[in-house]
């Protein structure tokens, strides 16, 4: 048993669901019980889709117990077919079905409908919802697609995007602007805007564009096996990941002079003057892998932040997470529970945090500037307006989200000097951003009340010390105290004073 | 009352009795509105990732602040031995305790993985009281989806709670249901007016709260969610009191004066304590009503709340009813509610949500009450909706609430008439 109060991922009927709900035609049968169909509302609510997810739950009671739910599931896939009438049917079991052992892919094909039927095997128990969603794309994929000719002219599958995936649908519009600038046709886009009979249509391009590893790597690889497809490894989210991801598509096709075809605006934003106090800000960046290793490019080499930590909840992606952290000198933190993840940040006291809902929180608790990055997102995070992540214009939405919670240079200086102003207090936060002020720094910087004397090691700030330290601005300030308090320990010094604050300055400068 | 009203009485009228696909919560997410009334408890779910995403969906923004609730999610290695799955919720439980230590009661809440491979909370709960007895007192029941439908699990705390009580044979009378303090606090006084004293309410506050039921014991309840609580307090002796549930002008005095009666209050005295905020609450009611006069409405199943709140529409704001579903229905709860709808009504127990939706749409109703799963769909189709969960969540009972309880039907309507961009 794992003690939980919030999960980054939901279970794996979850991730079937986000496929299911991002094609068309395809009905999902779910062995569960009744509760499990607030899982709708995440796709009604949070994505705010104007259909019901395509979804039938048997909803099965104490009282059906034994026998009676594999003849309830019998007849809900019966009723589905014939209400629905998809052209693929697809059925699993949540948690709790699992448990009773009914066998839906075998119930299901003793019904004899005369459309496909994949059967899911959803680990509840073992995998989670990212599992769920490649899972089920790859088995509609290993069902339906068969060898086709290939299209006359060079052409590209793109997939991976899902139901309720972070801006997975501006991705996808600005994805297909950049493929079709390039000369190249976009064949399919799956799950994600596809039928079935797309799917089975799939063998038509020349290869495939891996959008999101984490939902449709399965499926990718499948393809290269089953019908020599390619497929693109680099993320196109960032400058210079988008220049990588064309050189490998000028690899993959043999077309040249591809790279000029896109401009961005961020290198020239980042390298203007207004951006110089950007410098070195530090940086912690959480999500899921993908997301977090192109922001960690982007964030080291297009805008000149240092990322002093970064990790990732899905442990299917731990591995290269790992693996580029060290090239960032990063321990990368590969766990599931927030508390970890708050542990890391309030140790490491950045001046940016980028992650997901869960990091916003945790920003706003510590008094850290946040920005989203990845899922899992709240209903502000599927926003009406364009917002791509991925190609140039997605570098230029990351530009500005991730820019805005900043306090910005002018103003940046002008609290440091007169942090007396009685108007232009530094607990006001950022000027241009008063609905995200850090109230927990806002508390700590009234004159009245002291910076916090205790601590773990029992070093004692003296009151002069105290006072200096609230001069220092409140970004930087949490981090100022902690690398007081472990330079006094290390040089065993009891009582904190002015010099021993600005000596251990001078020791952490950087 | 006015000519024309229609025919009353729905009380021996059929019920439409169905058995398909259900849209509704699981009884787990009353812990979401439990854990904040009782301010001494921790609620631990036994169960799986799925049931700690729900919890996570449904509390929305609520997950961020040190709830008090969380889930033992079961892992591959409990599934195999039984054995194992006791230690180790003793471990959970043990670690749990010892970061809070401010917790005087702890919940097992089962959920479906639970019951299915029946792990024996009862047994443990029972094992754990007499292990941290008197600093906590554990209780078990039930909030999975397969015994449970939404408010359902309240019902079921609730039960556990009372089955828990001392006795006593102390002449009282216990209020059940949890309720938003401000209007718990409205209630109090009121019922104080009337000059009744021992009054308590249950779930109590804090586990300290010296409470006790018997024989002497007189008790209503406030949600019409309560059916296992209810039979449970009859099982212990004590002694119902029956009437329409507390919404609107009309239902709140009609649920006072059953318990003024009983406890022989004068109706002039009764008469004198309800006058003022009866009026204020009818008057409340009159500026909001006219958006709603007239205009047709149904409801599908969710909290049990259906029934009384359709009587409040139908007979204090002029709503027409169409059908009135309820995932079930406790006859002797709601009697007094349901003999007063129209007798057209459709009335609906349980829940097969295709056919339903056909229905909805050959009603083709002004207002719709249903879950947040097919609201945005039912507006996309040019229905008004009203969310149902919220009626669960705001302050509704009462005098002072009853005009605000209308407007939460008013604002949907309000709102396509003030939009001027179709979609
Ligand atoms: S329906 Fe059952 S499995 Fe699903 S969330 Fe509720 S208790 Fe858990
Ligand atoms: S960040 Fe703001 S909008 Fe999002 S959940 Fe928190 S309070 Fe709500």
């Amino acid at each position: 048993m794992k003690l939980s109060v919030w999960t980054y991922e939901g279970p794996p009927h979850v991730g079937a669901i986000r496929v299911a709900t991002g094609m068309e035609k395809v009905h999902l049968v779910l062995h569960a019980p009744q509760g499990d169909t607030y899982a709708d509302l995440l796709f009604t609510m949070i994505e705010r889709r104007n259909h019901r997810p395509p979804v039938t739950y048997t909803t099965f009671q104490a009282r059906d117990l034994g026998s009676d739910t594999a003849s309830l599931f019998k007849s809900a896939c019966h009723d589905a077919y014939n209400r629905f009438k998809p052209d693929l049917l697809l059925v699993g079991a949540s948690c709790t079905a699992e448990l009773i052992q009914d066998d839906p892919g075998g119930l299901a094909e003793a019904l004899d409908l005369p459309i496909p039927v994949v059967a899911l095997e959803l680990p509840s128990y073992q995998r989670k919802e990212n599992f769920g969603a490649d899972e089920t794309f790859f088995q509609i994929v290993k069902k339906l697609t068969t060898p086709q000719p290939r299209t006359e002219n060079i052409s590209c599958n793109l997939i991976g995007p899902t139901a309720l995936g972070f801006r997975h649908r501006d991705d996808v519009e600005e994805l297909e602007k950049v493929i079709q600038n390039l000369g190249i046709e976009v064949n399919v886009v799956a799950p994600m805007g596809s039928e079935p009979s797309d799917i089975v249509n799939l063998g038509a391009a020349h290869f495939n564009v891996l959008m999101y590893p984490e939902t449709g790597e399965s499926a990718c690889r499948y393809l290269e096996k089953s019908l020599e497809q390619p497929f693109t490894k680099t993320v196109p989210i960032g400058v210079g990941a988008l220049s990588d991801f064309i050189a490998e598509i000028e690899t993959i096709t043999g077309l040249t002079n591809l790279q000029n075809k896109v401009a961005s605006r961020l290198p020239w934003y980042s390298a203007s003057v207004d951006s110089t106090y950007l410098t070195g800000k530090r940086v912690f960046i959480f999500g899921d892998g993908s997301h977090v290793i192109s922001a960690a490019r982007i964030a080291k080499d297009e805008i000149g932040f240092e990322v002093v930590g970064l990790g990732c909840f899905n442990r299917e992606m731990a591995r290269p997470v790992r693996a580029f952290g060290k090239t960032l000198g990063c321990e990368a933190l590969i766990t599931e529970d927030y508390l970890e993840v708050e542990g890391a940040i309030s140790e490491l006291a950045p001046e940016l945090i980028l992650g997901t809902q869960m990091e916003r929180h945790i920003g706003k608790r510590l008094g850290i500037p946040c920005a989203v990055i990845s899922a899992p997102v709240h209903v502000q995070d599927f926003p009406a307006r364009y917002s791509p992540q991925m190609g140039p214009e997605g570098a230029n939405v990351i530009f500005d989200t991730w820019v805005h919670p900043l306090v910005m240079g002018l103003e940046e200086h002008l609290l440091t000097m007169f942090r007396e102003d009685f108007e232009f207090s530094d607990a006001n936060g950022p000027s241009h951003h008063a609905a995200h002020q850090p109230t927990s720094v806002q508390k700590e910087n009234r004159s009245e009340e002291p910076v916090p004397k205790e601590n773990s090691s029992n070093v004692i700030w003296m009151t002069d010390a105290e006072k200096e330290l609230r001069k220092i601005p409140f970004f930087v300030r949490g981090k100022a105290k902690r690398n007081t308090e472990r330079y006094a320990v290390d040089h065993g010094v009891i009582e904190i004073s002015i010099d021993t604050l600005y000596e251990a300055k001078a020791h952490y400068a950087r | 009352m006015p000519k024309d009203a229609p025919q009353l009485g729905c009380a021996d009228s059929p019920i439409l009795k169905e058995r398909g696909q259900h849209e509704v919560f699981c009884g787990l997410t009353s812990i979401v509105w439990l854990h904040r009334k009782m301010q001494d408890a921790f609620f631990l779910v036994v169960g799986s990732r799925t049931c700690a995403h729900l919890l996570q969906s449904a509390a929305g923004v609520m997950i961020f602040a040190e709830p008090r609730f969380a889930t033992a999610i079961l892992e591959e290695t409990d599934l195999a031995g039984m054995a194992d799955a006791h230690e180790e919720l003793d471990r959970n439980v043990s670690q749990l305790l010892s970061r809070r230590p401010d917790i005087k009661r702890l919940f097992l809440v089962g959920s479906c993985p639970s019951e299915v491979i029946k792990i024996d909370l009862s047994t443990v709960a029972e094992k754990l009281t007499e292990k941290y007895s008197p600093n906590v007192n554990v209780i078990n029941f039930s909030g999975s989806g397969i015994e449970t439908t939404f408010t359902q699990g309240e019902d079921a705390c609730l039960e556990a709670v009372i089955r828990s009580l001392p006795s006593s044979e102390k002449t009282q009378l216990a209020v059940l249901g949890a309720l938003p303090d401000i209007v718990q606090d409205q209630m109090m006084r009121l019922l104080e007016q009337l000059g009744l004293e021992n009054v308590f309410v249950l779930p109590q506050v804090k586990f300290d709260d010296d409470v006790s039921i018997g024989a002497n014991t007189h008790f209503i309840c406030v949600q019409p969610f309560l059916g296992a609580s209810y039979e449970e307090m009859v099982r212990r002796g004590a002694q119902p009191i029956c009437a329409n549930f507390p919404f609107g002008a009309d239902g709140t005095t009609r649920w006072l004066w059953a318990i003024a009666e009983r406890f022989d209050v004068s109706k002039a005295k009764f008469d004198k304590v309800v006058a003022a905020p009866k009026l204020r609450a009818e008057q409340a009611i009159a500026a909001v009503a006219s958006d709603l006069r007239g205009k047709s409405v149904f409801f599908f199943p969710d909290s049990q709340l259906e029934i009384p709140l359709a009587r409040f529409l139908a007979a204090e704001c002029g709503m027409e009813l169409t059908e009135v579903g309820s995932p079930f229905i406790h006859k002797s709860l709601v009697y007094a509610d349901l003999a007063d709808l129209p007798a057209t009504t459709q009335i609906s127990e349980g829940q097969d949500v295709d056919k339903q939706l056909d229905r909805v749409f050959d009603y083709n109703p002004d207002l719709t009450v249903c879950g947040l799963g097919l609201a945005n769909p039912l507006e996309s189709k040019g229905l008004s909706t009203k969310w149902a969960i919220e009626l669960v969540f705001s302050p509704i009972h009462f005098y002072e609430q009853a005009a605000d309880l209308a407007s939460l039907f008013a604002r949907p309507l309000k709102r396509a008439d003030l939009l001027k961009v179709s979609t």
